[in-house]
């Protein structure tokens, strides 16, 4: 990673660490966009998630309940609470983030799971990292998602091709570097267990909230 | 307005608000300690949670199918020091064969 020698790690050393995770936002990008043609959503519509919400879990849980037929309600409430996760990662990273409130906003949006855990991977949060891996993941993210529109029923079935396991993958290699150390292994088993536990019963998205009550562990001595 | 637009627009605002929380109302000022001990925490703990949510996760269930073979196997490879994408790659073509032959 940047920063071994000393010197502060550049914006571009961010878009650098992020390449190896291209194919993940434009095959997940893709994919969201197929499924949004089947929900009947309008390339605008899909356009505008992506760039504002930009968040590929939530924005599938949304539509795939709409798909469903589920209510608006429920589209809204299983994405919002798959994504109440950030308020607790822009809080671990509030302090590295310059400059004025606005710049503050608009750079905390680039805020994703992989920029996030890419920007920590040196021990504390790099702004730049965030940001270069941030931008790079949102300038794939939105035209791949509108491109996946566009090939619609072409691309086939996603998950014939297995990308459902490969998200799986992707997040297991992000999760690799962080654990370390007897505390950080007791809180992640205790994660998997309550989400193991509530996916029969809770709708989608709360067992991740849920599995967040692991992180209390570190308030023990 | 149609129901995609009533969702795209709450979901964005209410995600825009989440991922400001930290660097816009907090801004520099530093957590204290304890807290702290939660808060490296949750990268851990919340990439565990969606490594399990995307392998077993179902209609409200949990599904055992193709996709545990394929994740065991990219596990293997990335303990082994395998990057993100090889890793990614075992899981989706195990995955995929196993669903092509079943």
């Amino acid at each position: 990673m940047a920063a071994v020698s000393g010197s502060a790690p550049r914006v571009r050393d961010g878009v650098r660490a992020a390449l190896p995770l291209v194919p993940g936002p434009v095959l997940f990008g893709l994919t969201f966009g197929v499924l949004a043609q089947a929900a009947g959503m309008s390339v605008a519509a899909t356009v505008v998630m992506s760039g504002t919400t930009f968040a590929g879990s939530a924005q599938f849980a949304a539509v795939s309940v709409l798909e469903d037929g589920g209510t608006v309600v429920a589209a809204i409430l299983s994405a919002i609470l798959l994504n109440a996760r950030y308020a607790g990662m822009s809080v671990a990273v509030a302090s590295v983030f310059p400059g004025s409130r606005v710049r503050r906003f608009f750079e905390s949006q680039l805020i994703v799971d992989e920029s996030w855990a890419l920007s920590g991977r040196s021990g504390r949060f790099e702004w730049p990292i965030l940001v270069g891996a941030g931008l790079l993941l949102y300038v794939l993210w939105v035209p791949s998602t509108a491109l996946g529109m566009i090939l619609g029923e072409g691309l086939g079935d996603p998950n014939d091709l297995g990308l459902d396991a490969a998200f799986a993958a992707l997040f297991l290699a992000l999760a690799r570097p962080y654990l370390r150390g007897r505390r950080a292994l007791e809180a992640a088993a205790l994660a998997a267990g309550i989400t193991l536990v509530l996916l029969p019963f809770a709708p989608a998205g709360v067992p991740l909230i849920l599995a967040a009550v692991a992180c209390l562990l570190g308030l023990r001595r | 307005m149609s129901d995609v637009w009533i969702v795209v627009i709450v979901v964005g605002a209410a995600t825009a608000l989440f991922k400001a929380a930290g660097p816009v109302f907090l801004g520099r000022r530093r957590l204290p300690t304890r807290i702290d001990a939660v808060v490296v925490l949750i990268a851990p703990v919340m990439l565990t949670a969606l490594v399990v949510s995307q392998t077993f996760g179902g209609d409200e269930e949990i599904a055992v199918d193709a996709r545990v073979p394929g994740v065991a196997a990219a596990g293997v490879a990335i303990w082994r020091g395998a990057p993100i994408v090889p890793a990614m790659a075992i899981a989706a073509i195990v995955t995929a064969l196993i669903r092509l032959v079943a």
